[in-house]
C-alpha cells in the first residue's frame, strides 16, 4: 500500500492513518503538514519557481525603447538566438553556445581526473588527520568567488614566477600577464571547481570495497584495467553526483571569464549577464537563460541516466 | 594499495592543494607588501589594514554583508526548519512528496545566473503589482533566504531521519499535545541539526556573488561586489588586506563549522552505545 511509505504512519483504512499511534485523517495530518512548510514552499514558488517559469513567457516578448518589456509576441529572440540579427547571420552566438558546453566539459573532466588521486588521498588519511584534511580542502571551497578568481590575477601577473618561466621559453613575451587567457580561464575554472568533484567523489572511495580492488590485482589487472572495472563502477555514484555539482554552474560561470578571460571569450554566462546589465534587454536574456536551462536540464538527466545504467551494471 | 601508487597520489595530491593554496597565499603575502604599485616586494607594513578601518566605503561595505548574512540566516534557518518539519513528518504520500521534494531541490540544481535572473523578474513583478520591492539590501536578504531555505532543510532532513520518531511517539503516548511536543521534544532533537543548518546558511551567504550582484541595488554594496569592482578599477594593496580579512573570516568559520558537526557526531554516537 502506497500510504505506508512513512516512518509515522502505519497501514489503516482509507483516508484514515496511524499516526504516532494514534488514528488520524489523512487529511487532517496534510493540512499540518502544510502548515508547518507552506511558507518556505511558497517563497520558493514566488521568488524562483514562478520566475523562471515566466523567463519562457517574457523570451517571446520584446525589448522597449527604454529597456522596459513591450507585451508584443515576436519570435524575434529566438532568431537572435540562432544568430539572425540586424546585419544577417552571424555564428556569434553559437559560437558562444559551443563554447560553454566546451568550457564545462573540458573543466570537468580536468576536475574529475585531479579528483581521483585527491580523493584517494583523503580516504587513506589516518581518522585523527582526516578531519584536517577535509577542512583544508574546504577553505578554498568555502572562500569567496571574486576573491579566489582576483587571487590568480596576482599569482598570474608578469612579475610573478609562472608568467616569467613561460617568458623563458618564450610561450608569452617578457612583461606579459596570463590573464586574459583561455589558459587563466581554465586554471580560474578548475581551482574553483575542484572541490565541488572531489567532496562527492571522496565520500564514495572512502566506502570503496578494497577486497575487490586486490582481487583484480591478483588476477593480474594491470592499473588502467583495474581502475576501469574494480575502481570506477564502485565510485560511480559518487563520481555522477560531483560531475553534476561541476558541470552545471561550470557551464552557466560568468565571474571568471568576465575577470580572466576578456572580452573576446564571452560565456552564455556573461551573454546573459549583459543583456540584464548594461544592454537592458531583458526578452533576449530571458531567452538566452532558457538555453542554459536547456543545457543544465540536458547535464542533469544525462547524469541521472549514466547513474541508474552504473548501478544496473553492478 | 601499491606503494608507488599510493606516494603518486600523495605527491600528486600535495601539488593539487598548492595549486589550490598559493594564489591564496599570494593575495596574504601582498597585502603587507609595503611597496603601493607593482608587485616588487617594499618592505614589511600593516598600513593597509589601519587604512581599511579608515575607509568608509569599505566599513559601510561590510556592514551590508553583515546585516545580509545575519538577517537571511535568521528567517532563513526558521522557515527552513519547519519546511523539513513539514515535509518529512507528514504522511504526504509518494507522489505528492515527489513532487514537494522536487521544489525543495529547485534552488539547489539552479545554476546561479538563472536563479539571479528569476529573482530580478519575481521583484519586477512585484514592484509593478505593490510599487514595494526596489533593489537593495531588502531585496538582496529574500534572494539570499530563498537558497537558504532550501539547504537548511535539506540538513533537517538529514537530522529528522537520524533522530527517528520513538521519542516524539513516547511523548504522544504520555498524551503530551502538538505544541509540547514540538517545542519539548522535537525542536531540541533538532538542535544540532538547527545549528549546521544556521551555520550552512551564513557561510553560502558570505559566499554568495552573483545573486547579490544582480539583486543590489545602489546603496546596498557589500565586500564581494565591492572587491569586484575595485577589480574592474584596478588592484590597490587595500583589496589584497580586505580580501585577506574576508579569507581569514572563512576560515574561523569552516573551523567552526567543521567542530560543531563532529561534537554533534561524537555526541550521537555516545548517545546510541
Amino acid at each position: 500500500m502506497a500510504d505506508n511509505d512513512h516512518p509515522n504512519a502505519e497501514a489503516a483504512p482509507k483516508g484514515l492513518v496511524i499516526f504516532n499511534g494514534v488514528m488520524k485523517k489523512r487529511r487532517a495530518l496534510m493540512w499540518r503538514g502544510f502548515g508547518f512548510s507552506s511558507l518556505g514552499l511558497g517563497w520558493i514558488l514566488i521568488f524562483l519557481a514562478l520566475p523562471c517559469l515566466s523567463l519562457f513567457v517574457v523570451s517571446f516578448a520584446t525589448r522597449g525603447d527604454y529597456g522596459d518589456i513591450q507585451w508584443t509576441f515576436t519570435l524575434e529572440n529566438m532568431k537572435r538566438l540562432l544568430g539572425f540579427g540586424f546585419f544577417g547571420w552571424s555564428a556569434d552566438n553559437l559560437l558562444i553556445f559551443g563554447r560553454s558546453v566546451v568550457v564545462g566539459v573540458v573543466t570537468t573532466f580536468l576536475c574529475v581526473v585531479l579528483s581521483y588521486p585527491l580523493a584517494f588521498f583523503l580516504a587513506m588519511r589516518p581518522d585523527r588527520t582526516r578531519t584536517l584534511w577535509l577542512t583544508v580542502l574546504l577553505i578554498p571551497f568555502w572562500t569567496n568567488l571574486v576573491i579566489r578568481t582576483y587571487a590568480w590575477l596576482l599569482a598570474l601577473a608578469p612579475e610573478m614566477p609562472l608568467a616569467s618561466l613561460m617568458a623563458r621559453f618564450e610561450i608569452i613575451e617578457r612583461g606579459q600577464a596570463l590573464y586574459p587567457s583561455v589558459f587563466a580561464v581554465y586554471i580560474g575554472m578548475v581551482s574553483v571547481f575542484l572541490p565541488f568533484t572531489a567532496l562527492p567523489l571522496y565520500t564514495a572511495v572512502e566506502k570503496l570495497d578494497w577486497t575487490l580492488i586486490e582481487a583484480a590485482r591478483d588476477l593480474y589487472g594491470k592499473g588502467w584495467r583495474v581502475f576501469r572495472h574494480a575502481i570506477l563502477p564502485q565510485t560511480l555514484p559518487g563520481l555522477s553526483v560531483g560531475i553534476t555539482l561541476t558541470l552545471i554552474p561550470a557551464m552557466g560561470m560568468f565571474v571568471i571569464p568576465d575577470m580572466l578571460g576578456g572580452a573576446r571569450y564571452m560565456l552564455i554566462g556573461n551573454l546573459i549577464q549583459q543583456q540584464f546589465g548594461t544592454s537592458r534587454d531583458w526578452p533576449f536574456g530571458a531567452a538566452l537563460s532558457l538555453v542554459l536551462m536547456i543545457l543544465t536540464l540536458a547535464a542533469l538527466s544525462a547524469s541521472r541516466r549514466r547513474h541508474t545504467t552504473g548501478e544496473a551494471h553492478r | 594499495m601499491k606503494d608507488r601508487a599510493k606516494s603518486a597520489v600523495s605527491a600528486i595530491s600535495v601539488l593539487i592543494f598548492c595549486f589550490l593554496y598559493i594564489p591564496l597565499l599570494c593575495v596574504a603575502v601582498f597585502s603587507v607588501n609595503a611597496s603601493k604599485l607593482g608587485l616588487e616586494w617594499g618592505g614589511f607594513t600593516w598600513d593597509w589594514y589601519i587604512k581599511l578601518f579608515h575607509n568608509e566605503m569599505i566599513l559601510n561595505a561590510a556592514w551590508n554583508t553583515l546585516v545580509l548574512a545575519v538577517v537571511s540566516t535568521l528567517i532563513s534557518t526558521i522557515v527552513g526548519t519547519f519546511l523539513a518539519i513539514g515535509l518529512y513528518r507528514f504522511p504526504w504520500g509518494k507522489k505528492v512528496l515527489g513532487r514537494l521534494d522536487l521544489l525543495l531541490h529547485l534552488p539547489v540544481v539552479t545554476p546561479d545566473i538563472i536563479f539571479a535572473v528569476a529573482l530580478v523578474v519575481a521583484f519586477s513583478a512585484l514592484r509593478a503589482l505593490t510599487g514595494l520591492f526596489e533593489l537593495g539590501l531588502g531585496s538582496m536578504i529574500m534572494g539570499h533566504i530563498t537558497f537558504q531555505i532550501a539547504f537548511v532543510a535539506l540538513v533537517i532532513r538529514g537530522r529528522l531521519e537520524l533522530i527517528g520518531t520513538d521519542v516524539e511517539e513516547a511523548a504522544y503516548d504520555l498524551y503530551a499535545s502538538h505544541r509540547r511536543v514540538l517545542f519539548k521534544v522535537l525542536l531540541p532533537l533538532l538542535r544540532p541539526g538547527i545549528m549546521a543548518g544556521a551555520m550552512l546558511a551564513f557561510t553560502l551567504s558570505l559566499d554568495d556573488f552573483v545573486i547579490s550582484f544582480f539583486t543590489a541595488g545602489p546603496k546596498s554594496t557589500t565586500l564581494p561586489l565591492f572587491i569586484y569592482a575595485s577589480v574592474k578599477r584596478g588592484v590597490t594593496p587595500e583589496i589584497h588586506a580586505l580580501s585577506t580579512l574576508v579569507m581569514i573570516l572563512t576560515i574561523l568559520l569552516v573551523g567552526l563549522m567543521q567542530w560543531i558537526t563532529n561534537r554533534s557526531a561524537s555526541a550521537d554516537n555516545s548517545l546510541s552505545h
